[in-house]
């Protein structure tokens, strides 16, 4: 089961022993998989970016410049969504990428991001979204049907776009939608935070765990499944050193969320794709008594999302399995009386804009 | 050292679907695969004069537009892909070579940072190459194409790339991108333009390429010092003009035709501050072109360094 681009992650130095076809296969497979950042901070890390060659090197350094860029960008940014945010007295609190990079922890290393994702209290958020809108920041083209939906059964706004800044900025209020299974007091995450930067919050390290399992194991399509994973090995890795009771809380915190499905699924795939150290017995833990008994077939359908979208990392199945979670996410998200109307007129809307663009 | 023109028809077709034609183009090596006919014609007619790299060298790009599947068939839709994942949209076949070539250009403007890049074509003869930055609809690709027909050699149409401390140009010798009116410009120009397939109808409207590496050095690898940075500007309603520009303003235009000036920071600003302190910068305002290539034949300093 086992691809490349994972060997190389974690044993950055055998790049120097890989041949042209190898490399170009690598490459490939770093940039399907939104992973190119990671791994040419990894072959820095250990000093392959000078034994490389420059032809080679040159596009790993290309991504590494991308990287500082992002970073640079991204303290300027928050600074101005801090403003926004102090004018109506609420904190700025950082999810996922934009939170690795500006703590700069080593999850964030290499970390590529496309949007930053922040968490306000839910019912600060009209009030959250006058004040970006008077900052600079718009609601793009998005049909009434679609903003509707956001607004009465998602976990977030429609995304806000900075005129002239060109940054996608994702407001949540929840970290899942209110009409998925489990229901997750919100509020409970706010009294954890950790100050990354004057006024600049971020979750708690078992949070952010949590956080960023959620966050995947509810994905329908799985473009960025390894670099997800790829997060949570790197903060499984890193947090037990910031933290020594970190092992200790994980659970029971995720139970107090009712995310432990969720947690459980990152402790084992993380193990199981980038062998993670765990302490013995937490995945057994995590786990309720369905969820292992339905374990083969999840790690079946599981070990096949987590591999590069690349033809040449299929396993038999690969396309059965990638639809079958699709399906299990949407039913994940919301039950079926609210889920098939929803897709009928999705399906509709997409015919009916086809047609349209004739 | 094999050249694609070199290739039997049948094995440049087949090499062309099975994604097996790695292609020198400048500094980079693209590798090229395509299931389409317009793409095959407009490959075998702009790139005959290319190398066909190593089977064993390093890619730099592998880039495809191909038509997959049933429905794709029915829709007569294809797609770009780059490293075997689409960017874009699809398009319709009929704009797939144009297609081609834009994707081509963006994985230059996006994942290559060795240089700093200006969005900009580039020429030169002897020794004297001129850098010329412009936005879309400035000219700037009907002018190259016409010096290029005149004896000039085109470094590229659409990125100058220069080594960070240095004041060089590195060719990276493509196809000139012609839009709408500028392709029966060119062709009234000259008979000798040789045009690949139109794509009609793309956002840009018509569009077909022309044939860029027609010089005796179009394939030399070694970078040129730039003597001069052209801003030209195609303009009915103005008289034609060359006229100097001030270094300063020139250096924070020049910044404005970069794709990556920000991303490189200080060594963005120190490579820039290098071209722009070694070039003599101007405007050029036409809307004829032979007046254009005989004042670009009389700048200041080429002749000196033919």
């Amino acid at each position: 089961m086992n691809f490349l681009l994972q060997q190389l992650l974690l044993e950055p130095r055998r790049s120097l022993d890989l041949d042209n076809d190898q490399l170009n296969l690598l490459l490939s497979q770093a940039r399907c998989s939104r992973l190119m950042g990671a791994l040419a901070l990894e072959l820095q890390r250990i000093g392959a970016d000078e034994l490389l060659s420059p032809k080679v090197d040159r596009h790993f350094q290309s991504a590494r410049l991308i990287h500082e860029k992002q970073k640079r960008d991204l303290v300027y940014d928050s600074d101005k969504i801090k403003m926004a945010l102090d004018s109506v007295g609420e904190k700025l609190v950082l999810l996922k990428g934009a939170a690795y990079l500006l703590a700069g922890l080593p999850v964030g290393r290499g970390r590529f991001i496309s949007d930053i994702d922040i968490i306000v209290p839910r019912h600060r958020i009209d009030e959250v979204e006058q004040a970006f809108i008077g900052f600079g920041w718009e609601t793009g083209d998005i049909d009434p049907y679609n903003d509707r939906y956001y607004r009465k059964w998602g976990h977030e706004i429609p995304p806000l776009t900075h005129r002239k800044r060109e940054i996608t900025l994702d407001v949540h209020h929840n970290i899942l939608p209110p009409t998925a299974g489990p229901n997750v007091d919100a509020s409970l995450l706010f009294d954890q935070l950790i100050e990354i930067r004057p006024g600049i919050f971020t979750l708690s390290w078992q949070d952010m765990v949590i956080h960023s399992a959620t966050h995947l194991f509810h994905e329908g399509e799985f473009h960025h499944g390894l670099r997800d994973l790829w997060d949570l090995d790197r903060m499984l890795r890193d947090f037990p050193e910031r933290d020594p009771h970190f092992w200790e809380g994980l659970v029971s915190r995720a139970q107090e969320l009712q995310l432990t499905g969720s947690l459980f699924h990152g402790l084992n795939y993380s193990q199981q794709v980038f062998n993670t150290p765990l302490p013995e017995g937490i995945v057994e833990a995590a786990a309720s008594r369905p969820q292992m008994f339905r374990k083969p077939l999840m790690d079946f359908l599981f070990l096949r999302a987590f591999r590069p979208d690349h033809p040449q990392c299929e396993l038999p199945l690969t396309n059965l399995a990638l639809n079958l979670l699709y399906l299990r996410s949407h039913y994940l998200r919301m039950p079926l009386y609210l889920l098939l109307p929803h897709l009928a007129r999705k399906a509709w809307m997409r015919r009916m804009s086809k047609e349209d663009g004739a | 050292m094999e050249l694609l023109k070199q290739l039997a028809p049948d094995t440049f077709s087949q090499r062309l679907r099975s994604g097996e034609l790695p292609l020198r183009i400048g500094p980079y090596i693209y590798n090229l695969q395509s299931n389409l006919a317009p793409v095959a014609e407009g490959i075998g007619t702009l790139y005959g004069d290319f190398e066909i790299a190593e089977p064993d060298e390093f890619v730099d790009y592998k880039v495809a537009l191909v038509c997959n599947g049933v429905l794709q068939r029915l829709r007569g839709q294809a797609e770009f892909l780059f490293d075997n994942s689409n960017p874009f949209d699809t398009i319709p076949v009929d704009q797939a070579y144009a297609f081609l070539e834009w994707g081509m250009n963006w994985c230059v403007s996006l994942h290559t940072n060795e240089f700093l890049k200006l969005h900009a074509a580039t020429v030169s003869r002897g020794s004297f190459a001129v850098i010329m930055p412009g936005v879309p609809g400035a000219g700037k690709s009907t002018l190259c194409a016409a010096l290029g027909l005149s004896g000039w050699r085109i470094l590229s149409d659409e990125h100058a790339m220069i080594p960070p401390g240095s004041t060089d140009v590195v060719p990276v010798c493509r196809p000139v991108s012609l839009k709408n009116e500028s392709i029966q410009v060119i062709r009234s120009f000259s008979s000798n333009a040789i045009l690949g397939p139109l794509s009609k109808e793309t956002h840009k409207g018509i569009v077909a390429h022309m044939k860029a590496d027609t010089h005796p050095d179009s394939h030399d690898a070694r970078s040129l010092p730039a003597q001069a940075m052209i801003f030209p500007r195609y303009s009915r309603d103005e008289p034609q003009r060359l006229s100097r520009r001030r270094r300063s303003d020139s250096f924070v235009l020049a910044a404005y035709h970069s794709f990556n000036y920000s991303l490189l920071c200080e060594t963005g600003f120190e490579a820039m501050k290098t071209l722009i302190e070694s070039v003599d910068c101007y405007d050029l305002v036409y809307h004829d072109l032979d007046w254009a290539v005989k004042t670009m034949d009389a700048l200041p300093g080429l002749q000196d360094r033919q």
